[in-house]
């Protein structure tokens, strides 16, 4: 097994591997330490491996294949973590330094679920502060490089995740979700991000941000691993009162490539400002999507233009409440000045938390102060509100909205980090769909002229998952 | 301080001031440095701008959406529960809690001391 291999892998070339004897869980997990290690140095997308871990996951795989028993749906699958869901044993950081040295005494449900399929967690991936910002650039721990591109952000918050999935330094990866911190870096670096119904994977043990808008999900080289991969993890947790107990459906069963007669919309409050090459390949696609039998039709999603500054309210009041555990007291960092209680949260606080994550906590304190409550969050809740009920009314007629991921592929690192404006405002096509707590996903469709891939987005109904993944997947095949 | 905050009653028109970022900052505990303070000022002021938009919109009788599962049981067969068995479930244990501790003694966190004897 060599390390080049690796990025070629899917989960069911893995599955035919170890069938066939071609390779071990162990051989292959030890090749793609090997590998991911030897090619970190270029993105800084692994903030850590764990070896021994995954060794040992690895030989277990190897033992229930040997007895007979079958390594389950992910068996021998090299899969990496971002470094907000946390792994007993194994440093979580958060991006944070705030959380340096903070080693977690529980496995994430999601980690749990994964291992018990079979599944080999082979490290932990960058990402912003505490999952906050669109770049990558805001980790205490140095930026992620674009694999495709290496002056430009992989984006973020998700970027290691995105970058170790399109570097082929793991087969398969989980982000988390608050706005588009998955469907944006799988749009940058040209892999496949899912962003599933709120409440599809349980969040216990993903470090809170923004409770009501936090998600976990799956990056991968192709729309059925993804697919896979999100099987594995979803269903009911008695460990988080907001899993959903809807059945989890054989995703993979639901990709026949047949998708006509699917009925599309694109919403027209997305494409007037859409220009350049992004809105080329967005139309491009819709073409593709026509030649595959669908029905694409205009739809408006009329409070599109106020999402942002909705989604910016609740994220940050929720953030702000959050991030309130970060004291001092219980997780590892303590201000050296720390002769009262109060000096040591303040000093502790000060010290601990990047430049993005005290704007935030910032923002949401003010937004909940004394005199502002009504004004800015209870005024954002409805507007939340108006932005679901938006999709409600188009879900009534089309079975998918088709959208761009974002208004232009990666930008150059440093580019928009001296304006959190500017950034904020590159969220605007992916907040709509976490607001509305709807499934969503990125899924390539094309490059520029400088060769930067660009993400086609697909949103459907509260679990439907299946229908965004046939189309999803469809579209993939039409090359 | 509490009132240089309630003066701007609701939607900003008015400029943030660098009092009233001290005093948010005191809310969230967060020591900033003068060059934090004069950073933040410039940058909440930008942002809250771009907040401030929502008074444009119309939401009158629109009931506030503070989570999303109660939209999506309408789409599933059965409700989510969110009610478990009480059963009992062993707890991380003293050991564990504290081994993230920065300060920790006799199996409790220790903090600086909060009250006199």
């Amino acid at each position: 097994m060599k390390g080049q291999g690796i990025a070629g892998l899917t989960i069911s070339s893995i599955q035919a591997g170890l069938k066939s004897k071609q390779f071990s869980a162990v051989e292959l997990t030890r090749a793609a330490l090997d590998f991911a290690e030897a090619e970190n140095p270029k993105t800084n997308a692994y903030l850590l491996l764990c070896p021994e871990r995954a060794l040992a996951a690895a030989a277990r795989v190897d033992a229930a294949i040997a007895a007979g028993r079958g390594g389950g749906l992910l068996a021998g699958v090299p899969v990496a973590v971002k470094d907000v869901i946390v792994t007993k044993g194994v440093r979580t950081t958060c991006g944070s330094r705030m959380l340096e040295h903070y080693v977690p005494p529980y496995d994430a449900t999601a980690v749990e679920r994964i291992e018990a399929a079979g599944g080999i967690i082979i490290g932990k991936t960058n990402c912003d502060e505490f999952a906050m910002g669109s770049s990558n650039e805001n980790s205490a721990f140095g930026p992620v490089r674009n694999p495709v591109a290496p002056d430009r952000v992989p984006g973020g918050s998700s970027g290691g995740s995105a970058a170790v999935v399109a570097q082929g330094t793991a087969v398969v990866s989980l982000g988390s979700d608050t706005g588009g911190s998955i469907r944006q870096p799988a749009s940058f670096c040209g892999v496949v991000g899912v962003t599933p119904t709120y409440g599809r994977v349980s969040r216990y043990g993903l470090v809170a941000f923004a409770s009501s808008l936090d998600h976990i999900g799956p990056f991968a080289r192709n729309v059925r691993d993804a697919a896979t991969l999100l099987e594995a993890m979803a269903g009911r947790d008695p460990l988080d009162a907001t899993s959903a107990s809807a059945p989890v459906p054989d995703y993979a069963a639901h990709l026949t490539g047949d998708v006509r007669g699917m009925k599309l919309g694109v919403p027209v409050e997305y494409m007037k400002n859409a220009t350049g090459e992004t809105a080329a390949l967005i139309e491009k696609s819709l073409q593709q999507l026509r030649d595959l039998g669908c029905e694409v039709q205009d739809i408006s999603l009329p409070a599109t233009e106020y999402a942002i500054a909705c989604y910016y309210i609740i994220c940050t009041a929720e953030a702000s409440s959050n991030l309130a555990r970060y004291d001092g007291v219980r997780y590892t960092r303590r201000a050296a000045d720390s002769s009262t209680l109060s000096a040591m949260y303040k000093n502790t606080r000060g010290e601990g938390f990047g430049a993005e994550v005290k704007r935030r906590i910032m923002l949401g304190t003010y937004v909940l102060s004394h005199g502002y409550y009504d004004a800015y969050y209870l005024k954002a809740q409805k507007v939340r509100a108006m932005i679901a009920t938006d999709f409600t009314r188009a879900f009534a007629t089309v079975d998918a909205v088709v959208a761009p991921v974002s208004p232009y592929p990666a930008f150059r690192l440093g580019e928009k980090l001296n304006d959190p404006v500017e950034m904020y405002l590159s969220d605007i096509y992916t907040i709509t769909g976490s607001l509305a707590g709807i499934p969503c996903m990125s899924v390539p469709c094309g490059t520029t002229s400088e060769g930067l891939p660009v993400g086609l987005q697909i949103l459907c109904n509260h679990f439907n998952e299946q229908k965004m993944f046939r189309l999803a997947e469809a579209f993939e095949r039409r090359l | 301080m509490r009132g240089g905050a309630r003066s701007r009653k609701g939607f900003l028109n008015l400029k943030l001031t660098e009092n009233e970022v001290r005093y948010v900052a005191n809310l969230a505990n967060l020591n900033l440095t003068e060059e934090e303070v004069a950073r933040m000022l410039h940058d909440l002021g930008g942002i809250l701008e771009q907040m401030d938009r929502l008074a444009e919109i119309d939401t009158e009788g629109v009931a506030p959406m503070a989570q999303v599962l109660f939209k999506a049981a309408e789409n599933i067969e059965k409700d989510t529960p969110t009610l478990r068995p009480d059963v009992e479930r062993a707890p991380l244990g003293n050991e564990l809690a504290l081994a993230n501790a920065p300060v920790s003694g006799a199996g409790y966190f220790k903090v600086p001391l909060v009250i006199e004897r």
